[in-house]
């Protein structure tokens, strides 16, 4: 029976009784290497089974919303339930073709970076609807806070992935001029801001952006991104704090993977309740969604995009999903969780499951799919090329390392210029 | 006496006290089930169980804000802050908490909180995984800031830390966890197996906090240096042919002035250097310490070799780092002026 079937789950048992020798509780992992992947401590609620409100409903209102499962899409692949989007098979196929363009770009890079070509890379395996849909559902002014796996968000919002490409390959033509790690990209024209690498810092920054847009009279809103584990951060609720206090119109984003590198979203404050929950109890409205469900994600996405711009506050999501990835490239899963458990992640594929819900309503087929795949591999394959002449690592163009003196403040300071003058005598 | 890499000196320091002393924990992001990102805590979870070597969530406030707590309630944490970049959240209870704590109530309370946090650059780690914040928290009074540069240095000053009664900020430069290093990211990386300091003795020792340690005797000049700075200055001087006496100032509070102006009295030229970035860095302490004892002894201007003031540059790390080639202009202007 697919976990879309089960009825809502019951307020859970810890779900595994582990009495330590003393009184301190620490939350267990579900399962280590080894052992079977074990999923029994998901809490669902079956696809199309919760109301919709209307966007002005209290923030506490919403804690069935924050506690249970919000899913359009069921395990026979239709939509269901007052969360469908009812959105136009153009729509959702610019959404596959988004997420298969973010997977393709990652398994490029991941062999790039296995080959030695680029430093390092973070994938977004099993996470595409996250960025897609969301992205997909906001307005293209709208300001987004990314985090370190977001990169479908630069993607859908047309970002060229060749640019993507440079700023992993810190070549000649990276956005960031040489001083940031691969991934950390930005894109000021594209309304998405400078990832940061120091974890929850943007959210407090977003509803800062979403109450200058309040001040200012604009329809323009904010949306930021964290991991699960991030929340356990300071900067997590005094952002909540702030979103309540000025009802600012900003979405905030718990992408909740369940591994904060090796540590299980049990030590994030998961096991107790969800992170949702966090929500209403400071006044913010809450999502909890099922993020491999494209729909659910997108409807989500825009009943709080509604809410936001329309003036009645901010919106906490939290995205129910699974890193299917490594942390990083300088991270083995294979250490602390079971090899393979991604394919058992009850929610399944969120790519899988819209090709099956776009082949179930007679709009794809898998023949259609397999070319599209090649097509984005094509695409992937060219961009590649195209930004590898501008520089690599081993070989090509270099940036000139006096690059590194500029940016520091609007205006160069008389000591570092200075330092610039050193470094080329050191140079010579 | 065993062969130890920093990584296993430090493991090594945490197993003793842990065996030693069931006041001991340790804690922090991913350091138990995993062993911690650079494996610093491996087996120690194992050994001494999931409450002893805890793994918290991602909030460096509430990692060394429960440290002090448990201190208080008589336990001896041991806290590891991922990267030394990632410890800012946590500036508010090091600086106006834990550093204070004896002070402000007259000596009642304690907290004999460890922080271990790995720093330094050189790793391809960017602006996010290369800082060497050494001057934020010598700066704080009531801390005691320990920079080990060997692995023998780094299991003594630990055990020594652990054992304090006062709050010790420990920095691991994390580009000798496997090897000395001079400065040169293309020359063969080098093992701490062929170093004298990577012999570490099994058990219990301690290295004294407050003490510097002449690394080389010489007559010329006195370097002034400590972390990743130990090595290049050695490599430096001997490029040069010059006799320079190296001294690793492995504790930046407390400070041995008492070493320092020896070897400045000796030899009345004076080099400061380490990876930081220099304007306000720790460099300008030594500097004016040095000058405040020995002006009568100087031959020549102190001169710094630091990092620029600048973030760390992913794609310019090495034009960053304080080289060989920035160490040698340094000696140079140093023995060359009158």
């Amino acid at each position: 029976m697919s976990i879309l079937d089960r009825p809502a789950s019951a307020p859970l048992e810890p779900f595994r009784a582990v009495r330590m020798t003393n009184n301190l509780h620490v939350p267990p992992s579900p399962a280590r290497p080894g052992e079977a992947p074990d999923f029994s401590y998901l809490r669902v609620t079956p696809p199309g089974a919760l109301e919709r409100p209307i966007v002005t409903v209290s923030a506490t209102e919403t804690l069935p919303l924050a506690t249970g499962l919000v899913g359009v899409l069921n395990s026979e692949h239709r939509a269901v339930g007052p969360w469908d989007p009812r959105l136009d098979p153009q729509t959702l196929l610019a959404g596959l073709r988004f997420m298969l363009l973010t997977r393709a770009f990652d398994e490029r890079m991941q062999r790039t970076h296995r080959q030695g070509r680029i430093s390092f890379y973070v994938r977004c395996l099993g996470e595409e609807a996250v960025s897609v849909a969301q992205c997909m559902a906001l307005r293209d002014t709208d300001m987004l806070f990314p985090s370190y796996r977001n990169q479908g968000l630069f993607i859908t919002r047309g970002k060229p992935i060749g640019d993507l490409m440079c700023q992993l390959l810190t070549n000649t033509r990276d956005m960031c001029k040489g001083r940031q790690l691969p991934v950390f990209y930005h894109w000021a024209a594209g309304n998405l801001f400078s990832l940061s690498g120091n974890l929850a810092t943007q959210l407090p920054q977003a509803v800062g952006w979403a109450m200058a847009s309040a001040i200012k009279g604009e329809d323009r809103i904010a949306a930021a991104w964290t991991g699960e584990g991030s929340t356990a951060e300071g900067d997590f609720h005094q952002a909540l704090t702030f979103a309540a206090v000025y009802r600012a119109p900003v979405i905030l984003n718990v992408v909740n993977n369940q591994w904060a590198i090796s540590t299980f979203q049990g030590v994030a404050g998961g096991a107790a309740q969800t992170f949702a929950a966090r929500g209403p109890g400071y006044g913010v409205a809450a999502l909890r969604v099922d993020g491999n469900d494209f729909l659910a994600v997108y409807s989500a996405t825009k009943w709080a995009e509604e809410r936001a711009r329309g003036g009645t506050g901010s919106t906490l999501i939290e995205l129910v999903t699974y890193r299917g990835a490594a942390h990083s490239t300088s991270d083995d899963p294979t250490r602390y969780r079971p090899t393979e458990d991604y394919r058992h992640w009850p929610l399944g594929d969120p790519i899988e499951r819209l090709k099956a819900h776009l082949v179930t309503l007679g709009e794809w087929s898998d023949a259609q799919h397999a070319a599209l795949v090649s097509e984005l591999d094509d695409q992937v394959a060219s961009s590649w090329k195209d930004a590898a002449q501008y520089g690599t690592l081993s070989e090509g163009p270099r940036l000139d390392s006096a690059l590194m003196f500029e940016d520091v403040f609007e205006s160069m300071p008389q000591h570092l210029v200075r330092q610039r003058e050193l470094l080329q005598a050191e140079q010579d | 006496m065993p062969k130890m890499n920093m990584v296993q000196a430090l493991n090594s320091a945490m197993d003793t006290m842990l065996a030693r002393d069931n006041a001991v924990v340790v804690l922090g992001q991913d350091v138990g089930y995993f062993g911690g990102v650079f494996k610093v805590t491996e087996g120690l979870q194992r050994k001494y169980g999931a409450q002893r070597v805890l793994d918290t969530p991602i909030a460096e406030s509430g990692m060394v804000g429960a440290a002090i707590g448990m201190a208080v309630n008589g336990l001896r944490p041991v806290v590891e802050i991922q990267f030394a970049d990632y410890i800012y959240p946590a500036y508010d209870q090091i600086a106006s908490e834990l550093a204070r704590l004896r002070y402000r109530s007259a000596g009642e309370f304690f907290a004999p909180v460890t922080v271990r946090t790995p720093c330094g650059g050189g790793i391809r780690g960017g602006q996010t995984h290369s800082q060497s914040p050494e001057a934020l928290f010598a700066h704080v009074a009531g801390l005691k800031v320990v920079m080990p540069s060997n692995p023998y240095d780094a299991k003594g000053l630990l055990i020594a830390a652990i054992e304090d009664n006062d709050p010790v900020i420990f920095f691991e430069p994390k580009r000798l966890y496997n090897g000395p290093f001079a400065g040169e990211p293309e020359a063969p990386a080098e093992s701490w197996s062929a170093h004298p300091k990577g012999e570490v003795p099994d058990g219990y020792y301690t290295v004294p906090i407050g003490k510097a340690d002449v690394v080389k005797h010489g007559e010329d000049v006195t370097i002034v240096c400590y972390g990743t700075l130990v090595f290049v200055a050695e490599a430096a001087a001997k490029k040069l042919g010059i006799d320079a006496e190296i001294i690793d100032v492995r504790t930046m509070v407390p400070l041995d002035m008492e070493t320092i102006s020896n070897s400045l009295q000796k030899t009345g030229r004076c080099v400061v250097a380490h990876e930081a970035t220099r304007f306000g860095g720790f460099g300008a302490e030594l500097v004016a310490s040095i000058q405040e004892e020995c002006f009568w002894h100087l031959q020549a201007p102190i001169v710094r070799a630091t990092g620029w003031d600048t973030p760390y540059p992913l794609a310019f790390e090495w034009q960053y780092f304080p080289g060989p080639a920035r160490l040698m202009h340094a000696l140079k202007t140093v023995m060359e002026a009158s």
